[in-house]
């Protein structure tokens, strides 16, 4: 099979930058925890209310420079009362469905997860910014999909 | 030409996929303007059957019938008349293919299917959705297995030779077709049906959406290798020039049934049930594609040179401009590959790992696929319709319909290029994908988002509505080289089917080695999908009973 020089040229180039692309994305996804979220954790969607940490939604400290936050997904809102977060600090964010696929997504951040029923969701985040954050829910869930949203303070 | 009833049946299959274009492009135009608030729908009809019916009408069935009609012409064309077994075939492949799509509309129609084209679980629609749904598949399988058919008796009778490049590419299309449709069988068969009707309580959620996008991805080459047909072998012939290289072009198809299938977890990097290692390592997969693609950019400007050069271009760049501009057939596919140089690069950012949840599920990935699927393939595809239309009729082609051409593809560009970059901005801010109009209770972001020069609703609105336009322009052209326009009697006024020599001297045989492609893709799916399915499967958690929110 004969490869034209200039095809040889171009493809190398092509080929050494996705090298270099993969290579970036993944010593950063690796050696530098930048993982999207995720996580192996599973519940049962019908006891999700009895079950820990969802029993208890909302915002919880779990040392002094970690908070964890549980929040249930549900159409069309989500149960996560009184969300205020510290500025600075490392938030764990946990969520899980009741019922359909939601996500659990807050503008102007990287916090942008899918919430599946019978999984739990887990992303760590921290905030920079103090303010009031939007949380919505981007993935198709019924009839009041573009409804379905919240808010967390950031101090 | 081609035999009288190869040209039935691709006629059939290109009004069924018009007519489909025809709807599905009403819904478009009526989503951009309930988003902008200026349209309050009937109470009978919401937005997310609009939305539903949008995307299964235009990305599902319009690009599968025209897909077919494309294929049974050109293969009769390349390797004769077909049979009357295959004949045959072609006919029940079409007629299930229809019935399917006739029920799974209905459903949408009745409001008993608004769970989009992704239909993810455990939104559960009627059980005839996914029967309508499975129908489609297999319909499309009948088909497949025609032409497989028709390919297979050519090689008996040329024993030892290499097939013509349009045959080798379409039987390269509907192999991956065959793997692909496996994952999304599998559910539909095994997890949908049995749990839409009430035979089994809950479904495994995780694994059903795993194996829709085992489907997912490779069905966007699905739709794209046709273009790239058109691409290798059409485009060469409208610039007078032969095939740049025959087995280069053999070895990108190939190396789309590889690298296109173990891929499917790039959709799913922000979902739990799914390790970090098993993800990036059908990231790395993902890119691999990249390399076919960037073989076919090379061939293309190859071609290109090559013939403007022969035709008196000189200097760096002269040959440019000896291009055929004035003939719509190449302008449009011309138009088609510059809107995919931006259109892979997004898909380059998508499935970036980490970078994806900048992106993820937002208007940017809506603005993607319009810029790959929405132009790149479906301009193509407009610009065969031009011709493959009344070279079916035997009808001419005439000046007045080669303006409104023109008029048809330049309107899609300017109306694409407008909705997708106001989709790309406002999908950077951080507006959701497929969502109705909302302000989320007139939330200072959500507010923001829309106050751009760009990322506004009245950009989105336009482009939308010169889009829709263009797509009536089409639709005029498409009735008119199909019922109206008058009878070509000359030989210069036929319209032929552009269909460019291939040498294939020193192309090697092992490249129509079938069996060599279908193990290494099956080594690298069971490579990619074995490991994580079986976990997904044996700790499951309890299953999810079906919801309708809507």
């Amino acid at each position: 099979m004969h490869f034209h020089k200039y095809e040889k040229i171009w493809l190398s180039f092509g080929i050494v930058s996705l090298i270099v692309f993969l290579s970036v994305v993944g010593v950063s996804a690796f050696s530098q925890n930048h993982t999207p979220s995720g996580g192996m954790d599973t519940i049962d969607p019908e006891k999700v209310n009895e079950t820990a940490p969802f029993d208890n939604p909302g915002v919880t400290q779990l040392d002094e420079d970690t908070y964890q936050v549980a929040i249930v997904a549900l159409a069309f809102g989500y149960n996560a009362p009184d969300l205020r977060v510290p500025a600075g600090k490392e938030i764990i964010f946990k969520v899980t469905s009741t019922d359909v696929v939601h996500s659990f997504t807050i503008d102007n951040t990287k916090v942008n997860m899918m919430v599946v029923p019978g999984r739990v969701t887990t992303k760590s985040y921290t905030f920079d910014e103090p303010g009031k954050y939007l949380i919505l829910c981007n993935e198709y869930c019924g009839t009041g999909h573009h409804m379905m949203s919240a808010e967390i303070e950031v101090y | 030409m081609i035999a009288q009833p190869e040209r039935k049946i691709a006629l059939w299959h290109l009004g069924v996929a018009y007519t489909a274009f025809l709807i599905g492009t009403l819904m478009g135009v009526l989503q951009v303007f309930i988003r902008n608030d200026a349209l309050q729908l009937p109470a009978w009809l919401d937005y997310y059957q609009i939305l539903t019916a949008h995307g299964v009408l235009l990305a599902l069935i319009y690009t599968t019938f025209f897909i077919f009609a494309f294929f049974i012409t050109g293969m009769s064309k390349s390797l004769g008349s077909f049979g009357p077994k295959v004949r045959l075939f072609s006919w029940i492949g079409l007629w299930v293919t229809l019935l399917g799509t006739v029920m799974a509309t209905v459903m949408i129609v009745a409001g008993e299917a608004s769970v989009l084209y992704t239909f993810y679980a455990p939104l559960k629609a009627n059980g005839f959705y996914y029967v309508g749904l499975a129908l489609v598949i297999v319909g499309t399988w009948i088909s497949s297995f025609a032409l497989v058919g028709h390919y297979m008796v050519w090689r008996r009778n040329n024993k030892g030779q290499l097939s013509p490049l349009f045959a080798f590419m379409t039987v390269t299309t509907i192999i991956l077709w065959i793997i692909a449709c496996l994952g999304v069988v599998a559910t539909v068969l095994f997890q949908y049906i049995p749990w839409a009707f009430g035979w089994t309580d809950t479904i495994n959620v995780e694994l059903s959406r795993s194996l829709f996008w085992y489907f997912g991805h490779p069905l966007v080459y699905f739709w794209l290798l046709p273009a790239y047909i058109a691409w290798y072998t059409i485009v060469p012939k409208l610039l007078g020039v032969k095939v740049f290289s025959d087995s280069l072009a053999r070895l990108a198809f190939v190396l789309f049934i590889l690298f296109s299938i173990p891929v499917g977890f790039h959709h799913q990097l922000t979902e739990p049930g799914i390790s970090n290692f098993w993800k990036f390592l059908q990231v790395v997969l993902t890119f691999m594609v990249i390399v076919p693609s960037l073989m076919t950019a090379f061939s293309m400007f190859a071609t290109f040179e090559i013939s403007g050069r022969q035709k008196g271009g000189t200097g760096l760049f002269g040959w440019f401009k000896k291009l055929p501009w004035r003939d719509v057939r190449f302008t449009s596919i011309f138009i088609a590959m510059a809107f995919f140089i931006p259109g892979g690069a997004g898909g380059i950012i998508n499935a970036s790992f980490q970078l994806n949840e900048v992106v993820h599920n937002t208007l940017w990935i809506v603005g993607h696929f319009h810029i790959t699927v929405g132009t790149p393939v479906a301009m193509t595809f407009m610009g065969l319709t031009f011709w493959l239309i009344p070279y079916l009729t035997g009808r001419r082609f005439t000046k007045r319909m080669q303006r409104l051409g023109f008029v048809q593809i330049i309107t899609w560009s300017i109306g694409m290029l407008l909705m997708s970059t106001a989709q790309h901005v406002l999908g950077l801010m951080g507006a959701p994908r497929r969502t109705a109009y909302s302000g989320y209770n007139d939330h200072p972001s959500a507010m923001e988002w829309f106050d751009g020069i760009i990322s506004n609703h009245v950009t989105m609105a336009i482009g939308g509505t010169i889009l829709f336009l263009s797509a009536m322009i089409l639709m005029y052209i498409v009735i008119m080289t199909m019922f109206v326009s008058p009878k070509a009697e000359t030989p210069e006024q036929m319209v032929e089917f552009p269909l460019a020599e291939s040498d294939m001297s020193h192309t090697p045989k092992w490249l129509e080695n079938w069996w060599i492609w279908i193990g290494i893709a099956a080594a690298l799916i069971i490579i990619a999908y074995a490991i994580p399915l079986t976990h997904m499967i044996q700790h499951a958690p309890p299953g999810s009973k079906g919801f309708i929110t809507w």
